[in-house]
């Protein structure tokens, strides 16, 4: 198609036409004389971003923090940390002349009688939901696509902190209204920490300043949620975008791009508006949310009572997984030399998720130590590229999917009508089981995906037109897919199993870490076993000629009706008729 | 088709690529480039949509100002006109912007790729060695290699820093022993507010329970007398932090239940009073209040993560993580009928903690009345 570009407009023209320096220009030389701005900026104004849906999702946990900040602000302003004991007396009629918390009343005021307060409430109980989760899908994107491979391990290990840290977050800020759902987490929270061997009753009593549940809890969490994790977020979060910046975006493979360079569209204009866009998109669908969607109705709860609690009592989501770790543990305690240990508290609540954590930190060193890979990368690869890859972090969802599902165990009880006896015996051997499956699924559809895209590659893609044979045989036709669609399937490294170099000097000593290498290359080789690597040259041409051939076969078929580009969707069809002439 | 190709198993195969890279392809013009129709439409839009985001500013303040809070507050979804007015509309300015900027992006700003140079993450090898050279100067300046003894008293005295972190944390809050100390009844993890002949009374009301009111079946949420201090039953007034606390330990649950369907535990004969039997209401797990009964069976759930217990059966965990009994409070009546307990809990109750003493049932002894 031939288009008359001599009518362009304006729009796509990128060169800059120099102007004589006004007012604004004044402004720049008093801040750059002070400042040396235009030495800092001239090369990141213009800083060239890749494009991609997948992004995009590192943006939403980015603006969702912005949005809490906003909110969180806006609620300080209103909301007491105070537990000393007062009388409701607003607006909110069920609740008048009830003793509670200052925390709880200051909590229901901000609800009842500051205008513009439950949303506000609302839109960041729903931000913190959205931060969290976005940080969990950006962080399985960047690992399902190898973004964490060198020089980027530790933006992964900032990323994971922040994960933790917004989690804990999350707990502080839910616990503060001290409303009788998020007192019994706190309560919780003290049978966790009296759970620790030797040090237990301290760090509760530390905690509380005495006895549970005391009068200092909920001030001290206030500190911790508007103070102290903020602070640590905002500077990590300071970190990790200027490792972004200095390591330049991941790109995925194409034609035209390379480990060597980043193909996309400049920070500004494109990237400061669409960035810029996208933040207002995300405050804007807080604000629906918090305006159209109710969420943790704490004047519905009431105040906190030690003695009273609601049935099906759940933490929030992302809380959910320990929880479901602590159900469904046995009930081992033991007792010796006058001392308690209880293993089926500390087990799955302190040591599970602190375990879990551990591996979510180690994932790309151990990758990178199995496959021996210290090469810098900066083209993404596809899931089913790295199936061992892939298959790791799908069978850690699934553990977490599960234990998240033993954490609802009740609801699923009544909503399916089963004994929760039997889905708690279930789920035991469920989260050990279940991720080993769901490893060998995945693994093993990584790798048909794989040869399908070798089958691609070699044979071409299939038209779904069958051809039947003078001999009355039938067989499907498959037609080559273009040029640039097969080099981008050719876009990859070959895998490279490690072999350890030196494993025994000239007198067959093994030398140092020998029996450690040898670990490591058995683990490579399983790491990579059974993957398909993309073909040679050869290969390639081989396949190429034989395809010819058949084509050759076909010949005739073509320019005729029914050749089979009618149909296969990749090929115009206008003023093609079914049938020719 | 073979997977044992070149490059497979480490082999030193230069990695040939199949296909070359065909280079960036060619820029394709948007319609808003070639068309100034379209262009003018696209401002437009944009425009249109800045202007609705201002209209939806203005009906924001309009609802601050005309939609009530306080009472109506559930007049729309659940949700007062004030919150779900504000939402909508702030929501919509915000989205109306954004969506603006976003198609004035997509539209009418430059789509041509452009392409910029990486540079490896590490330093160039000039840089390195510079660095290390005023690295190493700098150390040569200090002397810190020569003399051992400031570097190692520097390093230990900053070391030691962390004790006064650590010590400052000390007054955060009691030693459970120190608590145990405390002048409010029943301080510390051992003991509750119940003493011997104590009235068990209803929650929330605090009416004393007579042991011929309750029906086989029948479960009540008790708590101690000393909960509710009145004039006539003299004990002091608890407030703010003091009431939670005796709350969180004293709670109990009073059941009846047909009398030969209790087993009685060791030495625990006489703690029933005609089939009603009493049991802290707090978990052994992690603290949670018990409460789900079920009559036909005597076993009472755990809300928060699904521990039974028995209460006809000295209170034993028949599922669930708990790994403890629920602690037994020994009940008698008194001379007006009324229940009353024995004296506290024979056992800590809630929590397991690391210097629990744990006793089974039989070495408890028996209730000092």
């Amino acid at each position: 198609m031939s288009i008359d570009t001599s009518k362009v407009a304006t729009s796509n023209s990128s060169a800059a036409t120099a102007k004589k320096p006004g007012k604004a220009g004044a402004v720049a030389n008093w801040a750059d004389e002070r400042l040396g701005l235009g030495t800092a900026m001239k090369k990141n104004l213009r800083k060239v971003f890749p494009d991609h849906w997948s992004f995009m999702l590192g943006e939403i946990a980015l603006w969702s923090f912005v949005v809490l900040l906003l909110t969180g602000v806006f609620l300080t302003l209103w909301y007491h940390p105070s537990m000393a004991e007062v009388v409701y007396e607003g607006s909110y009629d069920p609740l008048r002349g009830v003793l509670m918390s200052d925390a709880m009343a200051s909590t229901v005021h901000i609800s009842f009688d500051v205008r513009g307060g439950l949303l506000m409430r609302q839109m960041h109980h729903w931000a913190a939901m959205i931060f969290i989760a976005s940080m969990m899908v950006h962080l399985l994107r960047v690992y399902f696509t190898g973004a964490y491979r060198k020089p980027r391990e530790l933006n992964w290990v900032i990323g994971s902190l922040l994960l933790l840290l917004g989690t804990l977050e999350g707990f502080t800020g839910y616990s503060l209204p001290d409303d009788l759902l998020s007192g019994t987490g706190v309560r919780a929270a003290d049978g966790f920490m009296k759970s620790m061997p030797v040090v237990g009753s301290y760090m509760s009593f530390f905690l509380f300043g005495g006895e549970f549940p005391g009068e200092q809890i909920i001030p001290r969490l206030y500190t911790v949620h508007v103070l102290l994790i903020p602070g640590i977020l905002l500077a990590l979060i300071g970190a990790h975008m200027l490792l972004l910046v200095y390591h330049k975006h991941t790109q995925w493979p194409g034609p035209g791009r390379t480990e060597e360079n980043v193909v996309g569209f400049p920070m500004l204009p494109v990237y400061a508006a669409k960035a810029g866009g996208f933040f207002f998109i995300v405050f804007g669908v807080t604000a629906l949310m918090g305006g159209l969607l109710g969420i943790n109705p704490i004047w519905k709860y009431g105040p906190y009572d030690p003695t009273k609690v609601t049935a099906g009592s759940q933490p929030d989501w992302y809380m959910g997984w320990p929880d479901g770790a602590l159900r469904i543990m046995p009930g081992w305690e033991f007792h010796f030399f006058g001392y308690s240990f209880a293993l089926n508290v500390f087990l799955p609540i302190i040591v599970l998720p602190g375990l879990m954590f551990t591996i979510l930190l180690l994932l790309p060193f151990l990758e990178s130590w199995i496959t021996g890979d210290k090469r810098e990368h900066h083209l993404l690869e596809r899931p089913r590229n790295a199936p061992t890859r892939t298959a790791l972090m799908v069978s850690l969802m699934t553990f977490y999917g599960l234990m998240w599902a033993a954490g609802g165990n009740d609801l699923i009880a009544i909503k399916l009508n089963l004994s929760i006896n039997q889905i708690t015996y279930f789920m035991r051997v469920a989260v050990f089981v279940g991720p080993a499956i769901a490893f060998w699924i995945t693994r093993r559809w990584c790798i048909s995906l794989q040869r399908h895209d070798q089958e691609k590659l070699l044979h071409g893609y299939e038209t779904g037109v069958i051809l039947r044979s003078p001999e009355g045989g039938y067989t499907e036709r498959h037609l080559p897919i273009s040029e640039s669609a097969a080099y981008t399937l050719t876009a990859r490294d070959r895998d490279e199993v490690y072999s350890p170099d030196a494993e025994t000097d000239a007198s067959g000593v093994d030398a140092p870490g020998g029996r450690l290498n040898g670990l490591r290359a058995k683990l490579s080789e399983l790491w990579f076993a059974d993957n398909v690597q993309k073909p040679t040259a050869e290969e390639l041409e081989e396949a190429r000629h034989h395809a010819e051939h058949e084509h050759e076969l076909t010949a005739s078929l073509d320019g005729h009706a029914a050749d089979g580009h009618q149909f296969d969707g990749h090929h115009a069809v206008e003023g093609e008729t079914l049938r020719g002439s | 088709m073979s997977n044992e190709l070149p490059g497979h198993g480490g082999s030193n195969l230069p990695a040939e690529e199949p296909i070359p890279n065909p280079g960036l392809p060619e820029h394709t013009w948007r319609p808003t480039d070639i068309d100034e129709a379209a262009e003018k439409r696209a401002e437009r839009q944009i425009a249109a949509m800045y202007l609705l985001s201002m209209v939806c500013v203005v009906l924001f303040v309009i609802t601050y100002f005309v939609a009530d809070v306080g009472d109506n507050w559930n007049t729309i979804l659940g949700l007062g006109a004030s919150t779900v007015g504000l939402g909508v509309f702030l929501g919509l300015a915000l989205l109306l912007i954004g969506a603006g900027t976003i198609q004035w992006a997509r539209k009418l700003m430059s789509d041509v790729e452009m392409v910029e140079m990486r540079h490896p993450a590490r330093s160039s090898d000039e840089d390195r060695e510079a660095t290390l050279a005023a690295l190493s100067a700098g150390g040569e300046d200090s002397g810190i290699a020569r003399r051992p003894l400031v570097r190692n008293t520097l390093l230990a005295s900053l070391g030691l820093l962390g004790a006064p972190a650590v010590v400052l944390l000390r007054d955060l809050g009691p030693t459970p022993s120190q608590a145990a100390e405390a002048d409010y009844p029943g301080a510390g993890l051992e003991k509750t507010v119940w003493t011997p002949g104590m009235r068990v009374v209803r929650d929330v009301v605090g009416t004393p329970i007579k042991a011929s009111d309750l029906e086989i079946g029948d479960l009540v949420n008790a708590e101690p007398e000393a909960i509710f201090p009145t004039e006539e039953n003299g004990y002091p007034e608890l407030h703010g932090a003091e009431l939670l606390i005796a709350k969180s330990k004293a709670a109990v649950i009073v059941v009846r239940m047909e009398p030969e369907s209790i087993i009685p535990g060791e030495n625990r004969d006489n703690w029933s009073v005609d089939g009603i039997v009493c049991y802290s209401k707090i978990c052994t797990h992690v603290g949670c209040p018990i409460s789900l009964y079920e009559r036909t069976t005597h076993h009472v759930l755990c809300p928060c993560h699904q521990s039974t217990f028995d209460l006809a059966d000295s209170g034993r965990v028949v599922f669930g993580p708990a790994g403890r009994h629920l602690p037994q409070l020994p009940l008698a009546v008194d001379e007006e009928g009324y229940l009353v307990a024995q004296s506290d809990f024979t056992e800590p109750v809630g929590p397991t903690y690391w210097e629990r003493d744990h006793k089974d049932i039989g070495d408890q002894g028996e209730a000092d009345l």
